[in-house]
């Protein structure tokens, strides 16, 4: 093997190693979501935050706009508070909502994000007020069958 | 009675002081082949000519055997998850086993067997052929001239290597998922984007293949140093390079899965 041809086969196989890292990093990771480099982080307070995990995808509409960057109990108010990290391009105002929702029935847990009418735009360190936590499935069908009971039962005389 | 028994903790005492020292001393060879490698990066071409034995040669069997084992991954995958109605997610699960597990795990035990091998036997006939010893009689050290560049060149080739695997393995879980049973091409791609981080995953997975390489490179480059000088040497330490660092890849794997997960 001459050392030009073997120089060439190195070449092509350094090249090919990097090309298949990119990939990783782009088609199959999330190396890819440019619109999220600059951004503000804001906290909520929500009194359940179900299964949400750190870097779960922030929506409005359904289009992605953010991360949870993270995740930590308060200890004054006995609630989860989350930070967000937004996008800087989207102001959202000052009475946002943020509800924790869920993609599918077995998808992952995801924070919802609605706009409000104030005038006044978050900024960096903000607080979201208006907050949803996630439903509880327990909760939800405890509820069910008491308003369910309540129907059937036979009116009071 | 108590004479076996004794015996058999004796035995299990032995096994143990055997397995300390043979890694204590792959530990020791790896201290000085690393600072011997000054060689090895003054004289580049000498480590690209390793690269190009260990790394290049191993292409085909690496491309192959990751593209079976998504095809494979991509089968399976898809006869659980439609059982749940989300076959769609079949890309995620074909791309987070590749880049956290078998990526590095399975593309480590191939590139030991095939390019492990191939160092220990190398090292093991040229000492055993005296070449290493004239190598020393003409004041040239067989640490940095013959064990520095194989080793170096098993380490950066590992890594690519790993890459390559992942991406062939991605490509044949799509080849089986999208074209074959007719999962959507975008759901597929979507949601492989949405939920593999690369910070968390594919860097993840990185390390795990640099780490295994060094075990791999030190294991193989020692066990030719110190291979008996005979026909039965050569080929027991070949041997020995395959099964202990094969035993060092999973064992490894476990440990740095472990701090990775908590971490």
């Amino acid at each position: 093997m001459n050392r030009s041809a073997l120089n060439l086969w190195v070449g092509i196989f350094v090249i090919g190693g990097f090309a298949a890292l990119l990939f990783l990093a782009f088609k199959v990771g999330n190396a890819g979501e440019s619109s999220l480099r600059d951004t503000y982080s804001v906290t909520a307070h929500f009194d359940n935050i179900g299964g949400l995990k750190p870097s779960a995808p922030v929506k409005s509409a359904g289009v992605l706009v953010g991360r949870v960057s993270a995740i930590r109990y308060d200890t004054k108010k006995y609630d989860a508070v989350v930070t967000l990290r937004l996008a800087k391009a989207i102001p959202f105002s000052s009475d946002t909502t943020a509800s924790v929702l869920t993609s599918g029935i077995l998808g992952e847990q995801y924070v919802g994000v609605e706009t409000g009418g104030d005038p006044e735009v978050l900024k960096e360190g903000g607080e979201i007020t208006h907050t949803q936590g996630a439903l509880v499935l327990e909760k939800l069908i405890g509820q069910f069958f008491l308003s369910k009971s309540q129907e059937s039962a036979p009116p009071a005389k | 009675m108590l004479k076996t028994t004794a015996d058999g903790i004796r035995r299990t005492g032995q096994f143990a002081l055997d397995i300390a020292e043979g890694i204590g001393a792959v530990a020791v060879f790896l201290g000085l082949t690393l600072r011997h490698s000054g060689t090895s990066f003054q004289r580049f071409s000498l480590t690209l000519r390793e690269v190009f034995y260990s790394g290049v040669l191993s292409l085909v069997i690496i491309l192959v055997s990751g593209m079976f084992v998504g095809m494979v991954l991509g089968l399976q995958g898809y006869e659980t998850l439609q059982t749940y109605g989300s076959a769609e997610s079949v890309g995620v699960l074909v791309a987070l086993s590749l880049t956290r597990e078998l990526g590095p795990v399975v593309s480590a035990l191939l590139f030991a067997s095939r390019a492990g091998s191939a160092i220990t036997a190398e090292i093991g006939l040229m000492k055993a052929t005296e070449q290493l010893s004239a190598m020393e009689m003409m004041a040239i050290n067989p640490m940095a001239r013959v064990v520095g560049p194989r080793f170096w060149g098993g380490v950066l080739s590992m890594p690519l290597l790993t890459a390559l695997f992942i991406a062939m393995g991605i490509f044949g879980g799509y080849v089986i998922a999208v074209p074959v049973i007719g999962v959507d091409s975008g759901a597929f791609w979507s949601q492989m984007q949405g939920k593999v981080d690369v910070g968390h995953d594919v860097i993840n997975g990185m390390v795990k293949s640099v780490v295994f390489g060094f075990a791999i490179c030190a294991i193989a480059t020692y066990q030719g140093y110190s291979a008996a000088p005979t026909a039965e040497g050569v080929s027991g330490a070949t041997t020995r390079t395959v099964v202990s660092s094969s035993l060092a890849i999973l064992a490894l794997d476990l440990i740095l899965t472990a701090f990775m997960l908590k971490g």
